[in-house]
């Protein structure tokens, strides 16, 4: 993951990741409603900073030029061997929200590791968290948002048991 | 519709059905808007005979987005000034949740009333998937 991405924040990304997680709140998508309403304009829905994914030029969960994928194509998956993790799970998602997102920022994310640590699991084996602290600062230099992650890889799948 | 301190008091509980039966489709909407398009989650082929896996689930941040939906219809538009998740259990195609939002804590800071709420998100059995905490701007 690169550790500075500029994230434009545009309306019609907003209204597709509020259907995605099936919030149909005006607010989301209607520009004349949501200038009603508390917010005053369309705002993002609380977890769509985490769409700055797409805005990461080495995000390694979408295919890229020339890299051979790991999902299932002519076989079950593109790379001969490849190991059952895909890199980890998500475990903690937190933010703190200065103000909300809106159609027409552009954002300055930056990205700082945070602490590492280790935990035996029955149903996984060994699992290592790793913390990852994200900075939101606006067009003005405004700090709009911070969000603190915690990935875990696992030694074998999650036993569903 | 903001909340207000007065009308509030702790242990008050407000809870919503987030998803009936969940399809694949949603979560495939959900990789293609977040951009995260881990197999795991969309590639049922990669996901059973690769990974080992029963089915695709869900993405963490799509139930932590479903939790979101309930939660800013209890306290308003714009809000939050905090909100918090572990996600505690994998969501399966075909679940149905259900999130739940508990005043824990009603306080002031800087003349701000504020309302802090404990969140939970569980399955159509019963098992929670996610477990998290909130504050939000209140009205007095």
């Amino acid at each position: 993951m690169a550790d500075k991405i500029t994230f434009p924040v545009e309306a019609s990304h907003i209204m597709m990741f509020a259907r995605a997680v099936g919030d149909y709140n005006p607010v989301y998508h209607d520009a004349e409603a949501a200038k009603k309403t508390d917010a005053g304009g369309i705002i993002a829905p609380p977890s769509f900073a985490q769409a700055v994914a797409q805005f990461d030029p080495d995000y390694h969960l979408r295919l890229h030029k020339g890299k051979k994928w790991f999902g299932s194509a002519k076989g079950p998956s593109g790379i001969e061997g490849k190991p059952a993790s895909s890199g980890g799970l998500h475990a903690e998602q937190h933010y703190e929200y200065i103000r909300p997102l809106r159609p027409g920022d552009v954002l300055s994310v930056e990205i700082k590791p945070g602490k590492t640590w280790e935990k035996e699991s029955k149903r996984a084996g060994k699992l290592t968290f790793r913390e990852r602290i994200v900075e939101y600062r606006d067009q003005n230099g405004e700090l709009v948002m911070i969000a603190r992650g915690v990935g875990v890889t696992t030694e074998r799948p999650v036993d569903q048991g | 519709m903001a909340l207000k301190a007065s009308q509030l008091k702790v242990g008050d509980t407000h809870s919503e059905i987030v998803v009936e039966n969940l399809s694949r489709t949603q979560i495939v909407m959900y990789a293609g808007a977040s951009g995260d398009y881990n197999p795991l989650h969309s590639d049922e082929v990669y996901t059973t005979q690769a990974a080992g896996y029963p089915s695709v689930f869900a993405h963490g941040m799509l139930t932590m987005g479903l939790t979101g939906k309930m939660l800013t219809n209890y306290v308003g538009d714009g809000r939050l000034t905090k909100f918090g998740v572990r996600f505690t259990n994998q969501v399966w195609p075909g679940d149905t949740l259900t999130s739940t939002a508990t005043v824990a804590e009603l306080r002031e800071e800087n003349g701000q009333k504020l309302v802090d709420l404990t969140l939970s998100t569980k399955n159509q059995d019963g098992k929670e998937v996610v477990s998290g905490s909130a504050t939000a701007r209140i009205d007095p």
